[in-house]
């Protein structure tokens, strides 16, 4: 069978950049194959699939050697258009892609670019509506949607054009972990059943590996590091070595001592046969049981008996009580508009809620302005872009101070001392833009610290960043906890790291509080995890299947593993480069 | 959130119009009205603009705050008209009946008073029209209208995208401003003036990157599915012109040329009732 993709020493370097991003990449695709890509940021994986699209050279110029050819054709001469005709690709931004004002004129939208009549689009738009699941969605305008229904639009958006070739850029980024993996099941019954070719980008290894893929790539540093199939790759050690995070139980597997092999089938936990290595893993279990130090109990922050509503009798959170004690880390999880934000939005002050208080320090809040609260409490919001309004980083961190009045050199003392704090004292005199994503998100966070708030609330304070990024700005947030004694509360849909990080699990669904609980109890709980939209670890199904008493405790003693040797957080820590 | 000025699903027979329908009635309409100083002929056009208006069911709370702020902004017009032409009206209608002394220089006049009430007609006819066809037309459905009368599909889909987006910046400005706000950059009434204007920078500026950021990922979605790859495209939502619409376009084309005979047969566009 003749390849539908084939790079041959193919190089590619954009007119920006000063070496090539990809280097002698040899890559083959068959028709009907399912591969997926994985590789840290700034490895080359993405320029992989802009090559393929034709976003590279057309949208962001640049100049290559070598051939590829997409179904026989050169993309650098068929062009953007040209290739959507073969290959539809779904972006990691699903909100941003949606173009039309509703479901259907978004899926309709490669249609009516090609002229199609208008009678001949309702029939098409319709078919491709019902393979995605969205043909009574029709009618709703983007912001009525999920995170889930938009993507499955783009898909359709995509599919409506009879392309052989899918290319999904991240697609799991921004989706709560039960809508990620009904979204990998929807890519692979399209592929089953239509026999199209698709090409998945994406860090979250084991999110994407809930179905089988034929074949894994791993890319590391402009190269193809690894061309094999998942079990073989799973295996080895390849993964490890590139900073991409593999599934949590072959690194449990790992971490006892097992060797593990291809003819044990570790794609699926499911499925994996675990006999050779169960006796190994319970004399594991039992090593690395360990004393638990109760922590001291100071309440800082107490939520009691919280409601809240936009509209008058269709209530958004309801009787949403905890507590945080001094010096926690606590995640806040449920699904994509459960009501996460909105209770955070709360704890600011930009929400005003229908009933129930908020005590800080024992000190009802509610009387607080805004501003009040935010020497108190401090919020970060998920992209950095959203926050910085200074060109230069002193005056960005500096900026909270003085607007309050603070004297000038006050000011430059706490602005110089809470930048060595977070790594950018010797960037202190440079423009924002200058920094890298993490840098900046670093940035953010100082500007925010040097008010010496009690509470740090995060929202999302990863999202879409890979595994090194990750560990990076979670790390970070954990010396700070540690060292300076900040509590933290953390808006996630990240199964990792509300387990590896965090002390305490609230779990929110349809606005209520469904759990309050360690991380460990609430991810091997079905019940919780299923009405969530949370994943049941699958650190569960490995306690489970090697006859360990108490998944739970194994997860904690996993964990607790993890810190202790600072295993898995790879070997760059928090180095200068964030 | 309050969603003001857009369009909402309605079942009326205006609803149900072609979007070229309406953008031809709301452009002959407002030309005829901004052209016409013709009292009676205003007031016709008034009562028809109310009477659409009501038809197309149209709710306060779609509307009301922009009213409120075309009020203003028309009285605050009226008022300026009067401080700087007080004799405009004099001058139109060729003669002048004083009532009383103001102030100054400042006489009010029967004639101008007369030629600001049609000033205010104007407003009034023009404003329902402006609503009513913005809140009964399908924004999809509009970009293929403009398309058909002959404006490039390029400008028609940039409104029909710009309208795609602004609840989604409204919703940054929104987030963007609270988190300002709690880092100590105050926005309400308690700041001075200037201080206010420097502190919207510091929303202005994450907004602009944000929504840079949007237009990047926007104009890569769009060319990978082929957006501007012929002259012409087709459209999902473009609405075939019905017996209506036909009916409705020769009604306005009448009407609109009956105003303007009205208005011009004497050689002038004012209507005189202090004349003889």
């Amino acid at each position: 069978m003749a390849p539908i993709i084939e790079f041959k020493d193919y190089t590619f370097k954009y007119r920006a950049q000063k070496e090539p991003t990809l280097r002698d990449i040899n890559l083959t695709i068959y028709p009907g194959e399912k591969v997926l890509i994985v590789g840290p940021s700034g490895s080359g994986k993405s320029t992989i699939a802009h090559c393929i699209n034709g976003l590279a050279p057309f949208s962001y110029a640049g100049e290559s050697s070598g051939t590829l050819r997409v179904k026989g054709e050169d993309p650098a001469k068929l062009g953007i258009f040209g290739m959507s005709k073969i290959a539809g690709t779904v972006l990691q931004d699903t909100n941003g892609q949606f173009i039309g004002l509703t479901v259907a004129e978004d899926i309709a939208f490669a249609l009516e670019n090609d002229r199609t009549p208008q009678d001949e689009m309702f029939d098409r738009v319709g078919q491709v509506a019902e393979v995605v699941e969205v043909a009574s969605l029709l009618d709703h305008a983007p912001w009525e949607l999920s995170g889930g229904q938009k993507q499955r639009v783009s898909m359709a958006g995509v599919m409506v054009d009879d392309v052989e070739i899918l290319l999904f850029d991240e697609p799991l980024a921004n989706l709560d972990p039960a809508t990620g993996k009904r979204a990998i099941d929807l890519i692979d019954k399209i592929s089953q059943n239509k026999k199209t070719t698709v090409i998945i980008i994406e860090h979250r290894l084991e999110d994407v590996l809930y179905r089988d893929v034929d074949r894994i790539v791993v890319v590391g540093d402009g190269r193809i590091v690894a061309d094999e199939k998942p079990d073989a790759l799973l295996a080895g050690d390849v993964l490890k070595e590139q900073g991409i995070r593999e599934p949590l139980y072959v690194t449990a597997l790992k971490h006892a001592g097992c060797k593990l092999t291809a003819e044990s089938l570790p794609q699926h936990i499911e499925t994996m046969r675990l006999e050779p290595y169960r006796e190994q893993m319970a004399r594991w279990f039992r090593e690395v049981s360990y004393e638990k130090a109760p922590k001291a109990q100071e309440c800082v922050l107490s939520v009691k008996d919280l409601y809240f509503s936009y509209v008058e009798g269709n209530p958004v959170l309801q009787h949403i009580h905890f507590e945080l004690q001094k010096g926690e880390m606590v995640s806040i999880v449920g699904k994509n508009g459960a009501g996460k934000s909105t209770l955070a939005g709360i704890i600011c002050g930009f929400l005003k809620p229908a009933r129930g208080s908020i005590l800080l320090n024992g000190q009802d809040i509610s009387g607080m302005s805004i501003r009040e609260r935010g020497e108190k409490i401090g919020l970060v919001m998920q992209s950095p872009g959203q926050m910085i309004s200074k060109p230069m980083i002193y005056e960005e961190v500096a900026l909270g101070l003085t607007v309050r009045g603070v004297p000038e050199a006050e000011v430059k003392e706490r602005v110089h001392r809470v930048l060595k704090i977070c790594g950018l004292y010797p960037f202190r005199n440079w423009p924002v833009s200058a920094l890298s994503y993490g840098q900046k998100k670093r940035v953010t966070i100082a500007s925010i610290l040097v008010m010496n708030p009690e509470i740090l609330i995060l929202d999302e304070p990863t999202a879409g960043q890979d595994y090194r990024h990750y560990t990076e700005i979670m790390e970070f947030l954990k010396e700070i906890n540690e060292k300076y004694g900040i509590t933290i509360l953390m808006i996630t849909h990240d199964m990792h790291l509300m387990l590896e990080y965090t002390d305490r699990a609230i779990v929110v669904s349809d606005g209520h509080l469904l759990a309050d609980d360690t991380p460990a109890k609430v991810l091997t709980d079905e019940v919780i995890a299923d009405k969530a939209y949370l994943k049941k670890t699958s650190l569960y199904d490995l306690a489970v299947k090697c006859a360990i008493g108490s998944p739970s405790e194994f997860v904690e003693r996993f964990i607790h593993f993890e810190r202790e040797t600072g295993e898995g957080r790879g070997s760059h820590g928090t180095d200068t480069d964030l | 959130m309050a969603r003001i000025l857009t369009y909402e699903e309605k079942d009326t027979w205006i609803h149900r119009l072609s979007g070229v329908t309406k953008l031809v009635f709301f452009l002959l309409w407002t030309m005829t009205s901004m052209l016409s100083y013709d009292t009676r002929v205003l007031a016709v056009m008034m009562a028809g603009s109310l009477v659409i208006f009501r038809m197309s069911k149209t709710e306060w709370r779609q509307v009301g705050t922009v009213f409120k702020f075309i009020l203003f902004f028309l009285v605050i017009n009226l008022i300026a008209i009067f401080l700087f032409a007080p004799y405009e009206g004099v001058g139109i209608y060729g003669s002048r009946s004083d009532l009383f002394h103001l102030f100054g220089n400042y006489w009010v006049t029967k004639e101008q008073l007369f030629y600001e009430l049609n000033v205010m007609m104007k407003y009034v006819t023009i404003v329902p029209a402006v609503f009513m066809f913005v809140v009964t037309t399908n924004p999809s459905e509009f970009a293929a209208s403009l398309n058909r009368i002959g404006i490039s599909y390029n400008i028609g889909y940039a409104v029909a995208i710009a309208l795609r987006y602004i609840p989604d910046v409204q919703d940054d400005f929104s987030k963007i401003r609270n988190a300002q706000e709690a880092r100590g950059i105050e926005m309400t009434g308690k700041a001075s003036f200037f201080s206010r204007i420097k502190n919207t920078a510091a929303i202005i500026f994450p907004l602009i990157f944000t929504s840079m950021d949007r237009i990047d990922v926007v104009s890569n979605a769009m060319e990978l599915r082929g957006f501007g790859k012929h002259k012409k495209r087709t459209w999902y939502s473009g609405k075939k012109l019905e017996r209506a619409d036909y009916v409705t376009l020769a009604v306005t084309a009448l009407l609109s040329a009956l105003f303007l005979f009205i208005t011009f047969k004497d050689g002038s566009r004012f209507y005189n009732p202090f004349a003889g």
